[in-house]
């Protein structure tokens, strides 16, 4: 019944439990409104042969309304419409809120191409490959203007927006490649701004990390303006952290030095010099890297000159990777970590 | 408008008829300019939400004394004005024609007060756009503060003139003798027009100079 | 015939005949700096037409492209400023201003049996901003135009190398016709009503522009202020939507928004408003529920002002704000709901001629009805995820827009035809021109719902070969349309010379406006008019034999 509607309905493969989740409340809407429209053609079709003119200056007899009428018609159309609305509304929070332990990835939207970034693995052009049956976030970025990532077989979509990180996070279920889309206009060559979502079996993923891990290099002297493309993430955010003297600074033993540690930084709570709190998130991480005086943490000085100019896209994310990776390695004694709590 | 006596335009049927429209539509008219400037006060919300620590710095910045005498300028002129109406329908036009000699003195000295704070601003390297050697070094949020201080009370200077202007074409027809009782509700409208630029200052008043925050 | 009832072209011995708000004073000079709200609204209607060929053109264009998945008729730079000048065109240059600154102008006064609006001159200076705004979006159009979507979003519109600055500074001031245009009807209903006439006993058609001039006021000075920010921003480089300058690029949709949800009503209200005109007259039938009309009218025009994060749902908006709109536009999309049921409640036990605008109000309700509950599809908010941004939602605000309001506007066009010109149209070709516009109309948009399930995006200039059958069928469903149109423009123009003559009141409606001559003296009425009668009574006992 599913895949007969989906067909008729021109509904891409379901990539996702999800995207059937979704589709079986599509049919539902989109039935009800074929049926009613259909209805009120039908009725009116019927009232105008059935109350055809005989002269034109006919006397009728006056037909009023009444609340018997009114009421149950309003509280019935009304009642469907909350009842969409509280279906999707459920489902809507289920696509916004992603599970602990994704697999994340970040996106880089330029016009007019997406950049995928992996963890494990060397970063693309076009092509995001995940294994099926696994959560994957996605972490994303735009370079200039807003573009909008759209996979129809995942029915997702997110605006990917300058100088912001969002967020968008699925489980693909079925192996396959799905197109990619931008959806959101961004110049002359919008419709070219396409990529492919790559779903990998299990068994295939995992030939796939070993064929990208057996090519990439380890660089621990980057002069050049971006990592090579085929580097494990986190030694490379280690390499940059290097090169730009971060640990001139921060320190990755928990020790307190002229800025805070990075040891269990990542998702932990903190406090800043304006009195709120504050989750130490990808977005947080970046900031402070682009725009340190934004939020200083309390009881320490606002002194860290930005990075802005210093660091390309690739760079800050590895480096976020890198302080995400220092959260569960044990600290040196007699040090107090910020307590970890995690995120909405 | 029509001329003197209780003559009416043809189409309404007697002079309280388009007295009544004529109110009607200048209040209308100002339900369009406050969303005007709802909008651009929405925006002043939630960067100062986003930005809290630089725009209490901004309104710090901006010198409180000036502003405070400009709303004391404008309060004035509003008193002036609305006193300028009784005395018109009183029967006391050149009276009237005096009030409004000393609102548009009022606006006239606003504009000036204003003209000086920006030349302050433009000396200290701050223009819209978060352009000027005063950005340097800045948080990124004094640069947004500053373009919506222009923006704002650019906008808002535009309208002074414009009322400027209406009240100047209101005097000069007083002194030609066109406006007079019971024919006086043009003066009503204009009077309305300059509340509203008034009303409109009060409230850029404290968000751009009695609200630094803590910062 | 044509020796006692006075037309549209007057005959010999014109002196003889009563005048007419046409052949009263016929110099080019009385029609350009007229105050007659009648002449202002066949201004409007003139203007407003003409940017709808225009902006029709641009859409065949569009759709003759989008014939093969690459290239076909012209490059991806051309077809990203065609789609969006066509969206400006048809939007702010037609589809705002049409109805109401035509059909609201000329019908409104009269309606409420006054001679004229409140401030006729600030009527004919809205037209003149209308146009003046227009001659600069289209002088705009001849330096390339722009290709940033009609809804303009930042960062791209601050820095799109195209005609931007100049098409927003036609579109501010095209803003300012409808904020005076509103703000004219809003004091006229309120203050020129004929003794007597109450707000309850007003036609129908007078409410629905009521409630659009409220709007018009309220929402229109929000959309000035977002096009004037961008123009800034891009003529002058103040950034305020620049994140590298600590800007937030998404404040300027909830600005843009803020203005074009309620706009979308602007559009809507006085296509409803026509639409109970007719089927009250083609139906010789009272409103199934006055009240209900009325109240949903205001309804729409209030709630609508508080939906507009609907738009956003993935702009990155919180989760409580999309579901907060969610609702809203739940709740606004009740009161059209109650508006098709009252409609179609007015056909049972009427008497209904099946003329072409009857015709054209059937196709409405059926367009209407698909057309908005798609909408309450996409305001579903887990369902708007996938549709977002795709030929779904082109789909439904096209059956809208086009199935909708555009309809209504035909219908009102051929409604009242005869009361503006006292000919009438044949109506053997308006009942063609209506199929040929019905059909051709759905065999255009609807394959664009499966476009938009499929994964389409819009704005796409080239698309994936598996889309090439749906958009093929769509472009044959345009030439369809389009003919309909051209048919209709065709059997008017020849009805306008030489249509059979009219009478005052060939439909035999009980309608105020029909109580005064066609076409209409100068001054509306030759007597001062006393409405006694209720404009929908047509039972035995009403004042409805004329």
């Amino acid at each position: 019944m599913n895949e007969l509607l989906r067909r008729l309905l021109f509904l891409p493969p379901q990539a996702s439990r999800m995207a059937e989740d979704i589709d079986g409340l599509h049919y539902f809407v989109i039935l009800a409104t074929m049926f009613a429209s259909s209805l009120v053609g039908v009725v009116a079709w019927t009232f105008i042969v059935r109350f055809r003119q005989r002269t034109n200056r006919d006397a009728t007899v006056r037909v009023e309304s009444t609340l018997a009428f009114e009421v149950p018609m309003i509280v019935g159309v009304l009642s469907l419409f909350l009842l969409w609305w509280v279906i999707g509304f459920r489902q809507f929070l289920r696509i916004s809120t992603p599970p602990p332990n994704t697999l994340d990835i970040y996106v880089a939207a330029k016009q007019w191409m997406w950049k995928f970034s992996y963890t494990e693995g060397p970063s693309a052009v076009e092509r995001l490959t995940v294994p099926a049956g696994r959560p994957v976030r996605l972490i994303m970025t735009s370079r200039d203007v807003i573009h909008s990532l759209y996979i129809p077989a995942l029915r997702l979509k997110q605006d990917v927006i300058p100088g912001r990180y969002v967020t968008m996070w699925f489980t693909a279920d079925r192996p396959g490649t799905y197109p990619i889309y931008c959806a959101e206009y961004c110049g002359v060559s919008h419709s070219r701004m396409r990529g492919e979502l790559v779903v990998l079996s299990d068994e295939d993923y995992g030939v796939w990390l070993a064929n990208s891990e057996a090519q990439a290099v380890a660089s621990r002297d980057l002069g050049g303006p971006a990592p090579p493309s085929d580097s494990n993430l986190t030694s490379v955010g280690q390499a940059v952290a290097v090169h730009r003297a971060c640990f001139a600074c921060h320190t990755i033993d928990g020790q307190r030095h002229i800025g805070p540690t990075w040891r269990g930084l990542y998702d932990s709570s903190v406090k800043l010099t304006d009195g709120r709190t504050v989750i130490a998130d990808e977005a947080y991480l970046t900031k402070s890297m682009m725009e340190p005086r934004a939020d200083i943490v309390d009881g320490f000085n606002p002194v860290m000159p930005s990075y802005h100019a210093l660091l390309t896209e690739p760079e800050t994310a590895a480096l976020v990777e890198f302080i995400k990776s220092l959260r569960d390695v044990p600290t040196a004694s007699g040090v107090a970590l910020p307590k970890v709590e995690t995120g909405p | 408008m029509s001329d003197a006596g209780a003559e009416h335009l043809d189409h309404f049927q007697d002079l309280e008829q388009q007295a009544h429209a004529a109110r009607l539509g200048i209040w209308v008219f100002l339900a369009s300019e406050l969303l005007l400037f709802a909008g651009l006060f929405a925006l002043y919300a939630s960067y100062r939400a986003h930005y809290p620590e630089a725009f209490g710095w901004g309104v710090e910045h901006n010198v409180r004394a000036l502003g405070t005498l400009n709303t004391a300028i404008l309060i004035s002129s509003s008193y002036a004005v609305a006193t300028s109406v009784h005395m018109l329908r009183r029967g006391r036009p050149r009276f009237a024609a005096g009030l409004l000699v000393f609102t548009l003195a009022c606006g006239s000295a606003f504009l000036v007060v204003k003209g000086i704070e920006y030349a302050g601003h433009f000396r200290d390297g701050v223009f819209p756009g978060g352009h000027g050697e005063f950005f340097v070094g800045k948080p990124e949020g004094v640069k947004v503060f500053y373009t919506l201080y222009f923006l704002m009370t650019g906008l808002h200077g535009i309208h002074v003139v414009a009322g400027m202007g209406v009240l100047a074409w209101l005097f000069a027809r007083i002194l030609q003798g066109k406006l007079t009782p019971p024919h006086t509700h043009p003066l009503d409208i204009g009077a309305v027009y300059w509340h509203l630029v008034d009303v409109v200052w009060i409230f850029l008043w404290p968000i751009f100079y009695l609200t630094p925050g803590t910062f | 015939m044509s020796a006692t009832t006075p037309g549209l072209i007057p005959q010999g011995g014109a002196l003889s005949l009563p005048p007419t708000f046409v052949n009263d004073d016929e110099s080019i000079r009385s029609w350009l700096l007229t105050t007659d709200h009648k002449r202002v609204g066949i201004l409007f209607f003139v203007a407003t037409a003409l940017m709808m060929a225009l902006g029709g053109a641009f859409a065949l264009v569009l759709r003759i492209e989008h014939l093969t998945p690459e290239r076909t008729i012209v490059d991806a730079l051309a077809y990203n400023r065609l789609f969006t000048m066509h969206g400006v065109v048809m939007v702010f240059l037609f589809m705002i201003p049409a109805i109401p600154g035509a059909f609201g102008n000329f019908l409104v006064p009269i309606m409420i049996g006054a001679k004229d609006v409140a401030f006729p001159r600030l009527n004919i200076a809205s037209f003149y901003l209308y146009f003046v705004g227009a001659v600069v979006v289209l002088i705009a159009m001849q330096a390339g135009g722009l290709d940033t979507g009609w809804t303009f979003y930042t960062p791209y519109s601050v820095q799109s190398p195209s005609a931007v600055v100049p098409t927003l500074m036609g579109l501010f001031i095209v803003g300012w016709s409808s904020i005076l245009t509103g703000l004219n009807f809003i004091v006229t209903v309120h203050t020129m009503r004929a003794k007597g006439l109450g707000w309850m006993r007003m036609p129908l058609f007078v409410w629905s522009i009521y409630g659009t001039s409220i709007i018009q006021v309220l929402a229109t000075p929000v959309l000035g202020l977002a096009v004037a920010l961008v123009a800034i921003d891009h003529g002058f480089d103040w950034g305020l939507f620049d994140p590298a300058r600590g800007g937030d690029p998404v404040l300027f949709q909830h600005l843009f928004w803020f203005y074009s949800h309620p706009a979308v009503y602007i559009m809507i209200l006085p296509a409803m408003g026509v639409v109970s005109e007719v089927v009250c007259t083609f139906c010789r039938k009272n409103p199934f529920s006055y009240r209900a009309i009325v109240y949903s009218t205001l309804g729409i025009a209030f709630v609508g002002f508080l939906t507009w994060g609907h738009h956003m749902f993935v702009a990155g908006l919180s989760v409580f704000d999309a579901g907060a709109f969610g609702i809203l536009s739940m709740l606004v999309g009740i009161f059209s709901a109650i508006k098709v049921f009252t409609w179609v409640g007015t056909m049972y036990r009427g008497s209904i001629a099946f003329k072409t605008p009857l015709l054209y109000v059937f196709t409405f309700l059926f367009l209407f009805v698909f057309g908005g509950m798609t909408g309450i599809a996409v305001a579903t908010t887990s369902l708007d995820v996938h549709w977002h941004d795709t030929y779904f939602v082109v789909a439904h605000f096209h059956f809208i827009m086009v199935g909708g309001t555009l309809t209504a506007y035909f219908a009102g066009l051929h409604y009242w035809f005869p009361k503006v010109t006292g000919k009438l149209y044949s109506e053997r070709w308006g009942l063609l021109a209506a199929a040929l516009v019905s059909a051709g109309f759905f065999v255009t948009f609807f394959p664009q719902f499966l476009l938009g399930n499929a994964g389409m995006p819009r704005r796409y200039y080239d698309y994936p070969p598996e889309y090439q059958t749906l958009h093929v069928i769509s472009t044959v469903g345009s030439w369809v349309l389009a003919s309909g149109m051209l048919i209709t423009v065709g059997y008017l123009f020849w009805a306008l010379k030489s249509g059979q003559d009219a009478g005052n009141n060939p439909w035999h409606s009980a309608s105020y406006e029909w109580l005064t001559r066609s076409p209409p003296p100068p001054h509306n009425f030759d007597d001062t008019p006393v409405f006694a009668s209720d404009p929908y009574d047509y039972t035995e006992t009403g004042a409805t034999q004329r």
